[in-house]
């Protein structure tokens, strides 16, 4: 079967997630194979994630945890 | 260590959250819009916990048990608040209409390090802070707290299918508004790298 780039769109998420069937995975990585714009969009969705996805994007406040545990200890600790 | 501190070594909730800050933080900052507020309702979810602690069974897992306190917290907040107007919690997105994504020929992996920049790392924050709250929290839980589909299901209480669908859209959202963006900014760092002569 040969779809044409919008249908290969639709299954991104799941190429990346590796949950595609065999056969849909195959089909769709025919296309990747000769489709350099699919291949790019593919691409840098995956950048994309490990970036969003790094410690460094979204880090806790200074003091965060210090402040946290003063709370805990005031609230839930205090006799 | 539950067990324990429900009986009695409540000293160690402290090691039982430690693990857990960041996540419960970011998923409350991803709803307040701000440190301060993010700040109060993760300790105040992280307190709320505790007290539910005997509440808590076993067959699901602490973190997705926690961030649904936390989300629940932040809900409530924003409620009393009146900051924004609620999105019905079970509205299914519109599966029939597609989202493209940005058209590229070529892509050029962005290393992490480009993250060591305070630009990369405005524009991420950014655009997730865009993505509409359906989207922001199931990408939030899957992708950057790496909860599998049926914990992210279980802890936003829809079904898995809605998470799959929501985790796409939210992707293609982001590879749309960043792609172009962070390909820019990485041709431009490049650039500054070129010794003058």
């Amino acid at each position: 079967m040969v779809i044409d780039c919008k249908h290969v769109w639709n299954y991104i998420s799941e190429y990346l997630d590796g949950t595609l069937s065999d056969e849909t995975r195959d089909t769709v990585q025919k296309h990747l194979d000769h489709c350099e714009i699919c291949s790019a969009i593919l691409d840098s969705t995956r950048n994309v994630i490990i970036l969003t996805a790094d410690d460094r994007v979204f880090e806790l406040p200074v003091g965060f945890s210090e402040r946290l545990h003063a709370r805990i200890d005031l609230e839930i600790m205090a006799p | 260590m539950i067990a324990a501190i429900l009986g009695g070594e409540i000293q160690l909730y402290h090691e039982l959250i430690r693990p857990y800050e960041r996540s419960v933080y970011v998923m409350a900052l991803s709803y307040m819009k701000n440190e301060a507020d993010a700040e109060d309702v993760a300790q105040e979810a992280f307190v709320r916990a505790f007290r539910k602690l005997p509440s808590f069974r076993a067959e699901s897992k602490f973190s997705t048990w926690l961030m649904s306190i936390a989300i629940n917290e932040a809900r409530t907040r924003l409620r009393r608040q009146a900051l924004v107007r609620m999105e019905p919690l079970d509205q299914l997105p519109d599966e029939d209409k597609s989202i493209s994504p940005a058209l590229l020929r070529d892509w050029r992996e962005i290393p992490s390090e480009a993250l060591e920049r305070e630009e990369v790392r405005d524009l991420i924050q950014r655009a997730v802070d865009q993505l509409p709250d359906i989207y922001r929290e199931v990408f939030l839980l899957r992708d950057v707290e790496e909860l599998t589909t049926s914990e992210t299901a279980e802890t936003l209480n829809i079904s898995i299918p809605s998470v799959k669908v929501r985790l796409h859209r939210a992707r293609v959202m982001l590879q749309k508004q960043l792609a172009p963006q962070l390909k820019t900014v990485n041709r431009t760092s490049k650039r500054r790298w070129v010794p003058w002569s």
